[in-house]
């Protein structure tokens, strides 16, 4: 008797369970196709005719299906060279990072010493100078060095955002990775070096895969320097390319949005393939701009 | 002798591994701002070769400066509105990820729901700029459903446009806390939860009373970061609105950039440069104390 009473309530509870799931899956649903309409409509307009854009009502399949916007940005030195200009300069900087920040970080996570504490301070406060503040003095430097209107002021100038994320970074995963590791190695006769580059960065190859990509995509989507640091179209990068479009091109506006799909294509596979490991990470380098 | 060397040789290897980044930091943030605050002593700076010291005179220029007082007060609005709504939207999105639903599922949403991070705020920009036209998306939905009789054009209207930068900012930064929230939750021990169920915790009573303290130092910590980063924004309200229309979005970095890259006057640039860079300070230290405990 009493024996049916409860299974009653649990097959109760089962189905109430059932239902708050349901009721979950729905929401998530909801809400993740309202969030996510901003993309989902730049990719519909980018793929119509620009009699289109604003035809009423909206129509979320282009009525005529057009690569107008695509062929015309592909077909275009200029936007070619944006293109080019994001790449380099986010594959330099990330390289760059990633080594000078990956040493950084071992220093922290596998010695203590004099300063120690106050060095890590200093790197996370770096993440914190104002960009803005820093642009201004950075133009005045950039312009007396020579390097205005050059690559290397870009890559200079993203050092102050992309090395103390991957410093951080890497810190973070390093110091999951048990010391045993090294005393091990080192009773192998493994130098520091030899710890690091045969020991820990192996185990590390998740950390040191996300922090590269995020800090690709750090450099990708910079704007502020990118604008005020250089003046010729060879030097613009994808984010100031776009930008301009919008007084160079007259609006229109498939072309934009095909424009602004190719120019988040590469962050965005690159983040949809390692997805799993950046996420955590996204939440050490928020984002600055 | 040896000893001793050996001695240095095992203390300086930390160093020798810190050099590098510790050198370069150092010189990309001291020299600009020893050069930022000396600018903002002088008259005619980078465009004149022998620039006049002028003292404090800047600084007085500024203070009594109406347009300065507009702009801290947008940057006051638009800050303190986008880490609220931040954090409301950041917080839903993270329970209802977290809730207990297929972990494959959970990651799918997970990283859907990231995407508006993802995007360079120029895209955003446009994104927006597309939806809010006053022959867009949004205004259509509206007048169907009758919310509004004529179109508004929401981002040129200055009644409506730091509203829609809001709404915008709201959307682009929503995802740092939602992350950052969703690894705290997973983080909150389930007997917590299962021993509020036995004294017959609601919902409400066990996110008030578990979560939320749980939550309490990310909460903290996360809050002042957005603040911090969202207070000397950039990219996206120069590209949305760009400060106006008139001055009804200025806010403190967008009229620093006015100053320097569109009136030349890099001086005046480089002393509201400066006081954005006191007044995020002062937030960066509170962050300071809360990270130093964790180090």
């Amino acid at each position: 008797m009493s024996d049916t009473a409860t299974n009653h309530a649990s097959v109760n509870e089962e189905r109430q369970k059932f239902y708050r799931r349901v009721m979950v899956y729905v929401a998530l649903t909801v809400v993740t196709l309202i969030l996510a309409f901003p993309i989902i409509w730049m990719v519909s307009v980018s793929l119509k005719p620009t009699v289109e854009t604003f035809s009423l009502p909206p129509r979320l399949i282009p009525e005529t299906l057009s690569f107008d916007g695509y062929v015309r940005v592909l077909e275009n030195p200029q936007f070619r060279r944006f293109l080019l200009n994001s790449y380099i300069l986010g594959l330099v900087v990330t390289l760059l990072s990633l080594v000078i920040g990956t040493l950084a970080a071992f220093g922290f996570s596998r010695y203590r010493f004099f300063g120690d504490k106050t060095a890590k301070l200093f790197v996370i406060t770096t993440q914190m100078v104002p960009t803005i503040t820093l642009l201004i003095p950075f133009f005045g430097v950039i312009v007396w060095l020579r390097l205005y209107d050059s690559i290397w002021g870009l890559i200079l100038t993203y050092l102050t955002f992309s090395l103390p994320y991957a410093v951080i970074m890497m810190n973070g995963y390093l110091d999951t990775i048990p010391k045993d590791f090294d005393e091990a190695a080192t009773i192998d006769g493994c130098g520091p070096l030899g710890v690091l580059f045969r020991v820990l960065l192996p185990v590390a190859m998740p950390g040191i895969i996300s922090t590269a990509v995020y800090t690709f995509l750090l450099s990708w989507n910079e704007f502020l320097f990118a604008l005020a640091l250089t003046r010729s179209i060879e030097m613009r990068t994808v984010p100031v390319g776009i930008s301009m479009m919008v007084g160079e091109f007259g609006l229109k506006w498939d072309e934009m949005m095909a424009f602004s799909v190719i120019g988040s294509l590469p962050v965005l596979i690159l983040f949809m393939l390692v997805q799993r490991f950046v996420v955590s990470g996204l939440s050490a380098g928020g984002i600055k701009g | 002798m040896s000893r001793v060397i050996n001695g240095l040789k095992e203390n300086g290897t930390p160093y020798f591994f810190l050099l590098p980044c510790i050198v370069i930091l150092g010189a990309l943030l001291s020299v600009p701002l020893y050069k930022v605050v000396e600018y903002s002593l002088y008259d005619n700076v980078i465009v004149e070769r022998n620039p006049t010291f002028v003292g404090l005179q800047n600084y007085s220029n500024l203070l009594t400066d109406s347009a300065f007082w507009s702009a801290s007060v947008n940057t006051l609005i638009f800050t303190l509105g986008s880490v609220i709504g931040h954090i409301i939207v950041g917080t839903g999105l993270a329970l209802l990820v977290n809730a207990e639903i297929h972990p494959r599922a959970q990651t799918v949403f997970r990283s859907l729901l990231i995407l508006p991070w993802i995007f360079t705020a120029v895209v955003v920009a446009l994104n927006w700029q597309l939806l809010l036209n006053p022959f867009g998306v949004i205004n259509y939905g509206l007048t169907e459903i009758g919310l509004i009789d004529t179109p508004i054009d929401w981002l040129g209207d200055p009644a409506f446009a730091m509203w829609a930068l809001l709404l915008i900012s709201t959307w682009r930064g929503y995802p740092f806390i939602m992350v950052s929230f969703l690894s705290g939750l997973q983080s909150i021990p389930k007997e917590l939860y299962e021993a509020a169920e036995i004294d017959g915790a609601g919902f409400f009573a066990k996110f008030w009373h578990v979560t939320v303290p749980q939550l309490k130092p990310v909460i903290y910590g996360v809050a002042l970061l957005d603040l911090i980063w969202t207070f000397q924004l950039f990219p996206l309200v120069w590209l949305t609105t760009g400060g106006g229309p008139g001055r009804s979005t200025e806010v403190l970095s967008t009229m620093t950039f006015r100053q320097g890259f569109v009136d030349f006057e890099f001086s005046q640039a480089a002393t509201t440069a400066v006081s954005i860079l006191i007044i995020s300070a002062a937030f960066t230290i509170l962050y300071l104390r809360n990270e130093k405990q964790k180090i």
